[in-house]
């Protein structure tokens, strides 16, 4: 049984206004964590070449020309191939570094010089204009913080819950700061002609990636062919020299490598439009251009296969949303019986990650942990009982449903369906 | 008259300012109507748009002049396909395209090229830009219509004689052609 009130029997430890933490349990919580938590998978032993000892009686090294993360940290993306997860569980704040961005691609990463890298933009325009790097770069420029997440994210869980990380079901997302020159500038430059409804965005990997984009108000106001990212040039796995930025929208549609902008009335019907990226219902009908990826939430922290110990910890996650801002995010720690309002942490910025925050004292008893994301357009994530009994479970893309964590007597957390 | 004699000077000038005025003026112009307002990019040539412009869309623009049939397409099927799709179409490793019509609905849906791509343009589209995996955009426009004819006849949806080209291919229609509904969401009822 769900309820929408907060929690008001005060019979949940640490709710936002709870009673104050008992300094000395917190650190011998927090040291219980990173002896045996997940901090292992982190904290791992130091390399050899590391100099041992006190490091305030022995000079440091000298500064370098590109830096790159202590030798102490090894969290990395998962799996391999076609594709590589974020580890959410090790990430603080909101923003994703670059080289833990998840990784999604059809043939490969391409090796592609900047200089002979150009846009071509067509079709249903009044000049079609060639642009090289050097001048995009030239263009008015904008930047935003946005989430990408690709459709296929979490796709284990429309089967029954296997024992998975939280970054092994859910890390296709990550956020980055995103740089470039909107869309609609570029589309001022060649005119646009009244027919253009769609536009065809094309990559230039070995798999020649091409989606339909809809010029929708949407699209023209937020849309970004960007260079940058988190500061730098784009990652090659991200698309450098050029991609297309498309907030909100479900991260197959975001191309990489990005070589033409073609303008025309209708639909292409691309192969990734129609045989991948639509959502089979049980019906045998399916949800074809469902780009937006909907309102989303997930604990980071504690989750799968981590092991905790009785005392405090604070429940950490992230939510987001593809049509505007997280407005709220609630936390159950009963399998959703009851839901707490968990602190959203600054900055809140549209079709971004937002981080949020629950304070708790687990005391060694089973617990179920969840969240759920209230956008604010005042959509609340379902339960993935609800979303399966509208989608089935042969959808594939846009899972949204509300993760559960259980915590065993042991303090080992799994991912369970509740 | 010492009017006169310094205002034919001064109109000179004025003309000689008024000229480079129109000239800026023009100039900005013809760049504007070239590149846009601020001059960035330079006009894309008819040739090297035929260059770029690789895709193929339903109306059946963008298809390229060449024909096959099924029964050449089993040989390009068998050399260049079949290693990552199976001897029929079926067995994979990868994609399955061949089969699974009225399962959609099932318990264990299959979606194949028979069972669920609406287009067969998309076909063309996609086999030429990406196919084979290992060499995409080797395949001459013969070669994709009649690996294109094979998959269709595979599928029942094409006789084994039909010749796939530009013209009938946009004419095939795909069983799953209404199959399709545009994004309904939100769905899921708010808790």
């Amino acid at each position: 049984m769900n309820t929408d009130r907060p929690d008001e029997s005060g019979g949940h430890d640490g709710s936002p206004r709870g009673p104050s933490v008992d300094r000395r349990r917190f650190l011998a919580g927090s040291a219980a964590l990173i002896a045996h938590g997940s901090a292992r998978l982190v904290f791992g032993a130091p390399p050899a070449d590391v100099i041992e000892g006190d490091p305030m009686r022995t000079p440091g090294s000298p500064a370098r020309p590109h830096g790159d993360r202590s030798p102490f940290e090894a969290s990395v993306r998962s799996g391999g191939g076609s594709h590589s997860l974020t580890p959410l569980e090790h990430l603080h704040g909101i923003v994703t570094p670059s080289s833990l961005h998840f990784e999604r691609h059809h043939n490969g990463v391409p090796a592609i010089h900047p200089s002979r890298h150009r846009l071509l933009i067509h079709g249903s325009v009044d000049r079609p204009l060639i642009f090289t790097m050097n001048e995009l770069q030239r263009f008015p420029s904008v930047s935003r913080h946005a989430f990408i997440e690709c459709a296929g994210n979490s796709r284990p869980a429309w089967l029954e819950a296997q024992d998975l990380t939280v970054q092994e079901l859910h890390g296709l997302t990550s956020t980055s700061e995103w740089t470039g020159v909107k869309l609609s500038t570029l589309l001022e430059a060649t005119g646009v002609r009244p027919e253009a409804a769609w536009m065809l965005a094309e990559g230039s990997d070995a798999a020649g990636l091409t989606r339909s984009v809809p010029l929708t108000e949407d699209v023209l106001s937020e849309a970004v062919v960007c260079y940058g990212q988190n500061g730098e040039a784009l990652r090659p796995e991200q698309g450098y020299p050029l991609r297309l930025l498309l907030p909100g929208l479900e991260g197959n549609i975001n191309v990489k490598w990005l070589r033409r902008l073609k303008l025309g009335p209708a639909p292409f019907m691309t192969r990734w439009e129609t045989s991948k990226y639509t959502d089979l219902m049980p019906d045998g009908m399916a949800y074809q251009f469902s780009l937006v990826m909907e309102a989303k939430s997930v604990i980071t922290s504690p989750c799968g296969r981590q092991q905790i110990h009785p005392g405090f910890h604070e429940i950490r996650g992230l939510a987001w949303s593809g049509r505007g801002r997280v407005r709220k995010v609630e936390v159950s720690v009963d399998a959703g019986r009851t839901w707490q309002q968990a602190q959203l942490q600054e900055p809140v910025i549209s079709k971004c990650h937002t981080r949020f925050r629950f304070p708790w004292r687990w005391n060694g008893q089973e617990a179920i942990l969840q969240s759920r994301c209230i956008d604010e357009t005042g959509y609340r994530q379902p339960s993935r009982e609800a979303l399966v009994k509208v989608r089935g479970i042969h959808s594939s893309y846009h899972y949204h449903g509300i993760q559960s964590w259980k915590i065993e007597r042991d303090g080992l957390v799994r991912n369970v369906d509740a | 008259m010492d009017s006169c004699e310094t205002s034919m000077p001064k109109r000179w000038l004025l003309g000689v300012v008024l000229l480079l005025i129109a000239g800026c003026v023009m100039q900005g112009r013809s760049t504007h109507e070239q590149t846009g307002a601020l001059g960035l990019g330079r006009p894309a040539s008819p040739d090297e748009i035929r260059a770029w412009n690789i895709d193929a869309n339903p109306t059946g623009e963008g298809l390229p002049p060449g024909q096959g049939t099924a029964a050449g397409g089993a040989a390009v099927y068998a050399s260049k396909c079949a290693r990552c799709h199976g001897p029929t179409g079926v067995e994979g490793p990868m994609d399955r395209l061949v089969g699974g019509q009225h399962t959609l609905a099932s318990t264990s849906p299959i979606k194949t090229v028979g069972s669920y791509w609406p287009y067969a343009t998309t076909l063309y589209d996609y086999i030429y830009r990406a196919m084979p995996f290992d060499a995409p955009q080797s395949l001459t426009a013969d070669e994709v219509y009649a690996v294109i004819a094979w998959l269709l006849h595979q599928n029942g949806i094409i006789d084994a004689d039909a010749v796939i080209d530009a013209h009938t291919l946009p004419q095939i229609h795909m069983p799953n052609r209404h199959g399709f509904v545009p994004d309904p969401r939100p769905d899921v009822p708010s808790p």
